[in-house]
């Protein structure tokens, strides 16, 4: 029976109460039912000798008033010594029931299986009644909350599972945009993920975020068995993990160590690529991060676990050279020519020869030890590079006032990656395809976002012709006019003097564009991939939703707009023929 | 045997034999339906009502259901004796006395689908 395999969980709080409290309306029942029986069984006596009994209503308005309270009075008459003996038991009857009844109903609010089954219900609850497009983020730590932050700031709304109580409950304290349900369970089960909204027709996708890798992998797989069509975008700091996430379809995995050892061997090479790359995965919004390129020399690398080594075989394959300092070398399997140490002490670095190094990475996953593996080093070699990796949020300010060249955040990469993967699908392509080109053309490129993004991170989006997002499109070409990316991209009050984007690329069926020329007809369909400042996102929807504006930019010419100057005009324009 | 399966039984039961000896008699007589049984009869359904609290199967559901019904009618039909005799001091009149009977008639036919629902469900599990 469907009923009883798989119960309603949203009701389960209601039918816990009515269990629990079977008893005690029993009790109730009961003693009302006794005590109105001996109200109107034992006879009272007027003045006069006459005998009156109570009524069935005189009885029940008696209890109702001496049960719960302390009642007011004899009622109807004053009652003889026969009925307040009587009275007696039938008052404190259904004073201990509703006593009992209070004590029951208080234990179960106390109850924490009853306060688990309450938080779930009203977590199902909110997660069904959400209305528009939402992310499904597991793990709200450093990575998590800057994510949820970022979703409601884009207008997606999220719901989160962490395993731990604290995050669920900060989630309540931060001044987020929309009001984000978050429950405290493991996200392994699959249930769990069904209440987050698995099943719901709004969800697009699940960003497992957890800090363990085995969930997220558990993660992956519940979603893509269920619902393939989601996006999972996973973060996995092992390799092992990542491949296999991507062997069942993983739509993305983010390994924050690899991708920064990726960018720093990019910002060695090809500074130019770096940029773009920090640029169009930044935060928006935030300062355009220009780091002086990193140099090429010796590297000091501090810490040989799992990201030392990521950024060794990286600095291996550009053909840069590097020292090892490592506490344990033989645990961590460093070669032989790895300095014994922590890096922290002077003696450590200078064996490692940091007087002729050019940089130092302190990558270490103590903050403290990389906090002090950086000060001493300065000490040493004031003119040093320095590159820190910062393992806890909590500590940003104090890496921000060591004011080292290059901080490696490895939430903010995470975070940072899988927003851009959400609101951009289009620009891992577009990157992959930008390293292929040179460098002069990397460099206008770079030149070319800083002039439209009037120096802070670009906002990146995927923008789709089609009948219902840019019908102003549709009605242009119904007319037979050809509108390129020149027009769009003009801005309506002020003509000859475009809009702060740039179109990355262009996809088409048959064609993948890089940079398109601005002369290209854009035909329904295509795919565009933009940066600009929020303001040119607007200006670019509202042009290609108003057929008036894309007309003036397409013709020059303005036409009376409203349905019935709409159709005088073509009323006036069929005449003629 | 289940202690439990008896009590609910017996209430079950009870709330349809006193529920039918209240109606039974001529529909208008007042002399045939004495106040004590209708008072007996919303006792014994109220408890009938609170036993069937959290059943979660389909067949518990239906019970819970049809015990509402049965109260809502019993409670219908006290309501309308007193405010027929105290309230607006019009009395048992024949009018008065057939419509609280056919309210409380409803509330028999309620009473039986209980019954027959609880039959239902004990043929099941014996088979």
């Amino acid at each position: 029976m469907m009923s009883e395999s798989q119960p309603n969980v949203g009701n389960a709080a209601f039918y816990m109460v009515l269990r629990r409290m079977r008893m005690p309306i029993l009790l109730l029942i009961g003693s009302y039912a006794v005590g109105i029986v001996i109200l109107i069984a034992i006879p009272g006596e007027h003045a006069d000798g006459e005998r009156w009994r109570m009524n069935f209503i005189d009885a029940l308005y008696f209890l109702t008033y001496t049960a719960p309270t302390i009642g007011f009075g004899e009622y109807p008459y004053e009652f003889n010594y026969a009925q307040r003996f009587g009275y007696m038991p039938a008052i404190y009857l259904p004073v201990l029931a509703w006593a009992y009844s209070i004590v029951t109903l208080i234990g179960l609010i106390q109850d924490p299986v009853f306060r688990r089954t309450v938080e779930a219900g009203r977590f199902r609850r909110r997660v069904r009644r959400l209305a528009d497009p939402f992310w499904i983020v597991c793990g709200c730590g450093d990575t998590g909350s800057m994510l949820v932050r970022s979703l409601t700031e884009r207008g997606w709304e999220a719901t989160v599972l962490d395993i731990q109580e604290q995050p669920i409950a900060e989630l309540w304290t931060r001044d987020l945009r929309r009001f984000v349900p978050g429950w405290q369970a493991d996200a392994n089960r699959t249930e769990n993920l069904r209440a987050a909204g698995l099943d719901h027709p709004l969800c697009e996708g699940v960003l497992a975020v957890t800090n363990d890798d085995h969930t997220n992998l558990q993660i992956a797989i519940t979603v893509k068995l269920l619902r393939p069509q989601l996006r999972v975008i996973c973060r996995a700091e092992h390799q092992s993990s990542a491949d296999n996430m991507i062997s069942f379809g993983t739509d993305y995995v983010v390994n924050p160590f690899e991708s920064f050892a990726d960018r720093l061997a990019l910002a060695i090479r090809k500074p130019e690529m770096h940029r773009i790359y920090e640029w169009l995965s930044g935060m928006p919004n935030t300062p355009l991060f220009d780091p002086a390129p990193p140099p090429s020399g010796r590297w000091l690398i501090c810490g040989y676990g799992r990201f030392g080594k990521a950024v060794c075989r990286r600095l291996d394959k550009i053909e840069v050279p590097y020292t090892i300092i490592e506490q344990a070398p033989q645990r961590a399997a460093a070669p032989p020519e790895a300095i014994e140490g922590k890096g922290t002490e002077a003696a450590t670095l200078r064996e490692a020869g940091i007087e002729y190094a050019a940089a130092l990475l302190a990558g270490t996953d103590d903050d403290a030890d990389n906090l002090s593996i950086v000060m001493t080093a300065r000490d040493i070699a004031p003119q040093i590079y320095l590159a820190a990796r910062e393992n806890q949020m909590a500590h940003r300010s104090l890496f921000k006032a060591a004011q080292m060249e290059l901080p490696v955040e490895p939430s903010y990469i995470i975070a940072t990656r899988m927003l851009s993967l959400i609101t951009a699908p289009l620009l891992p392509e577009f990157l992959r395809m930008a390293r292929g080109f040179d460098r002069s053309w990397q460099a206008q490129l770079a030149r070319r976002i800083r002039e439209v993004s009037g120096g802070l991170v670009p906002e990146i989006w995927t923008l789709e012709t089609s009948t219902e997002g840019t019908p102003a499109l549709q009605e242009l070409h119904q007319e037979g006019r050809t509108v390129t990316l020149a027009h769009v991209l003009d801005h309506p009050h002020h003509p000859g003097q475009p809009i702060n984007a740039v179109v990355l690329m262009l996809v088409r069926p048959e064609a993948v564009v890089p940079l398109p020329d601005l002369q290209v007809a854009l035909d329904k369909g295509d795919r565009l991939l933009l940066c600009g400042t929020p303001e040119a996102r607007h200006q670019l929807e509202w042009t290609l939703y108003h057929h008036n504006t894309l007309r003036f930019l397409v013709t020059g010419e303005e036409r009376p707009d409203g349905t019935i100057w709409r159709w005088l005009e073509q009323r006036r324009q069929a005449k003629p023929n | 045997m289940n202690l439990e399966k008896v009590v609910f039984g017996f209430f079950i039961l009870l709330a349809l034999t006193l529920n039918f000896g209240f109606v039974y008699g001529h529909i208008d007589n007042p002399a045939h339906h004495a106040s004590w049984e209708l008072f007996a009869a919303i006792v014994v359904n109220l408890i009938a009502t609170a036993l069937k609290f959290g059943e979660r199967t389909q067949i518990g559901a239906i019970l819970l259901a049809a015990s509402l019904v049965a109260d809502l009618q019993l409670i219908a039909a006290a309501v309308v004796w007193g405010v027929a005799v105290y309230g607006t001091g019009t009395g048992l009149t024949e009018m008065t006395m057939a419509s609280i009977v056919s309210l409380a008639g409803g509330a028999l036919v309620a009473n039986v689908v209980s019954v027959t629902l609880l039959i239902i469900e004990t043929v099941k599990i014996h088979r």
